[in-house]
């Protein structure tokens, strides 16, 4: 990480038009990450405009038609590409609709981690001294602990609201966000431009907010996608134990949760909202990975 | 050595501490705890009574004084739905999940470190690549998924293995594999970019030039130096494999302390919820004490200071 603060440490200002179409362009040389990136595009239109895309209305049921297999299989219907489930819900739109879920709390909770890991880490490494001693236990100490199993036991004290799931999920995280905002702040905080600003009478609120910032960002958007995907998979869990966002309302790890019941009679209702949350996951982290090497050509390819 | 240990022993005492604090507020969180300790439809007399025999119309540090002694010697009251002590109900099923953990830990380092060893030393072929390909899904796919996915295939379409519940070796394969699946990729990750490492070492040139065998290079005189940091992964990933246990345990039936967390959870009988995060969060501190005691203890250059 300090690695990738020392590379973009560099004058930010001096030709950043060039320099982001360099990074765009590095970061979606391969294939695999133009894939992601496409696989990610597909999910945010899902999420943005579920009803505009789904072939059809995604909480109208028609037990005439419950577990319908995908229409590849003897039983299946070619309306129901991928088959209906146990109360005749269309499998497609339900999945469609259930991308809105799944990425609003995913990236809002990274927000609330990164909002809070941020200001902390930039407090702690800024200021140093007891600020830093005390943030830097609280780290550890939240770090030391098994997080699943409290987020789960919170979330079912406070109950399983969107609100609720945002703020639970964003408070598990900021630990890693402030480590990381720490590290590049220490090594930043000594550089010439800093002194520079400093002696011209700028205020620490300003240094920090303009100049200490936008030198660690690319380091903070790498690691959010790379978070992002732990949030989803978070929220997936804790959907399928029944603690997420509650039914009706589609989300991908309720899907399998309730699917895997049926799954005798059709497979495709529990298997196909496991197979889009492992896409996403997926592209987030080929995404992340892309763009740390774009930002850091110098870090030495060892993953 | 001892002082180490000692002092290493003290630093987890704050940690423990946290742990109180944390197990006393969780139900503390939505305010009045009595919606939380006593049924539904219990009636105001009963909240009442309840409310002073617990001494929760005390003001708050005095309770959470009381907790943290009875916590201190294990007790955390009475579960609603049992009617048997909270943490003696946890420590029943431990052993199961005990059993779960360690086949899984067998699995994970069995198949993870050689798989991390031939992608080091592979680096940039076929078995490379492919190693690389399924530790990219391991980090993506859900535990519970693949468990559905394994229920779907080995239990459903093949057959082959029962769907949950515990008792013959055949019903672990399953929970155990599904289990491993993330460690697996997670271990040959760390392996291979530590092997890589190691590999370009001097020690590693004088071995071959002694003409020492390739495979006693590789598999003795690297992967041990390999081992270490490994090591410390897997110390820090027991708090992933206790959340995959609440998963696993639930998808499974499998009798252990994850699926008597979810049970407690839905059935809001939060003294177990209390015993089970206790329990879960010691038992994460000890595994990294060891953890931290078998580090120093392979390499001698780490200082006891």
């Amino acid at each position: 990480m300090s690695q990738t603060t020392a590379q973009t440490a560099l004058p930010a200002t001096e030709g950043s038009e060039s320099r982001a179409r360099h990074v765009l362009r590095t970061t979606f040389a391969s294939w695999p990450a133009r894939l992601s990136l496409l696989v990610l595009a597909l999910a945010f239109a899902f999420a943005i405009a579920p009803s505009l895309i789904a072939p059809r209305d995604a909480f109208v049921q028609d037990l005439s038609l419950r577990l319908l297999p995908p229409s590849w299989e003897p039983r299946g219907q070619a309306q129901y590409w991928l088959g209906t489930d146990q109360l005749g819900r269309d499998t497609v739109a339900r999945i469609i609709h259930g991308a809105r879920i799944t990425l609003l709390v995913s990236v809002l909770a990274v927000v609330v981690s990164a909002v809070i890991g941020i200001a902390a880490g930039l407090a702690a490494g800024f200021h140093g001294g007891w600020t830093d001693a005390v943030i830097l236990r609280l780290i550890d100490m939240q770090l030391a602990f098994p997080l699943i199993l409290l987020v789960i036991a919170v979330v079912a004290v406070v109950g399983p609201s969107l609100t609720n799931l945002v703020i639970v999920m964003g408070l598990s995280g900021w630990p890693r966000f402030a480590r990381i905002v720490r590290g590049s702040v220490l090594t930043v905080r000594h550089l010439e431009f800093v002194d520079a600003a400093r002696a011209i009478g700028a205020s620490q609120l300003r240094i920090m907010a303009r100049h200490i910032l936008p030198n660690i960002m690319s380091a903070i958007i790498v690691y959010a996608s790379f978070e992002v995907a732990r949030m989803i998979l978070l929220e997936a869990t804790l959907s399928f134990l029944g603690l997420g966002v509650q039914p009706p309302t589609p989300t991908w790890g309720g899907m399998i949760s309730e699917g895997r019941r049926y799954v005798n009679q059709s497979w495709t209702v529990a298997v196909a909202p496991g197979i889009a949350i492992a896409a996403v996951i997926l592209a987030f982290n080929i995404l992340g990975d892309a763009l740390r090497d774009a930002l850091d050509p110098q870090l030495e390819d060892r993953t | 050595m001892a002082s180490y240990i000692l002092r290493r022993l003290l630093l987890t005492l704050p940690v423990l501490a946290g742990i109180v604090v944390i197990t006393f507020l969780l139900t503390r969180l939505s305010g009045d705890p009595t919606d939380l300790l006593l049924p539904p439809n219990a009636t105001d007399e009963a909240r009442a009574a309840f409310r002073s025999v617990n001494g929760l119309d005390r003001p708050l540090w005095e309770q959470f004084v009381a907790f943290a002694i009875r916590a201190a010697t294990g007790d955390f009251g009475t579960s609603l739905r049992f009617e048997q002590p909270a943490m003696q109900l946890v420590l029943d099923r431990l052993p199961a999940t005990a059993e779960l953990a360690a086949a899984t830990m067998a699995i994970a380092l069995g198949i993870g470190i050689p798989a991390g060893v031939i992608a080091a030393t592979q680096r940039g072929k076929a078995a490379d690549g492919l190693i690389r390909a399924v530790m990219l899904l391991g980090q993506a796919i859900p535990s519970f998924f693949l468990g559905v996915l394994g229920i779907i295939v080995f239990a459903v379409w093949l057959r082959w293995l029962p769907t949950g519940g515990r008792g013959d070796w055949a019903q672990l394969v399953l929970p155990a594999t599904t289990l491993a699946f993330n460690l697996v990729a997670l271990i040959a990750r760390v392996t291979r970019s530590c092997m890589l490492d190691v590999l370009k070492q001097d020690y590693v040139r004088t071995a071959r030039a002694k003409g020492v065998w390739e495979r006693r290079v590789i598999w003795l005189h690297a992967l041990r130096n390999a081992f270490i940091p490994v090591l410390t992964v897997i110390g820090l990933q027991v708090g992933l494999l206790l959340g995959g246990v609440v998963v696993t345990e639930t998808i499974f039936s499998w009798p252990g302390v994850g699926r008597l967390a979810i049970q407690a959870i839905y059935a809001r009988d939060f003294p177990v919820v209390q015993a089970v995060v206790f329990v879960f969060a010691v038992i994460f501190v000890m595994v990294n004490l060891v953890v931290d005691l078998l580090y120093a203890l392979l390499d001698p250059r780490i200082g006891y200071k």
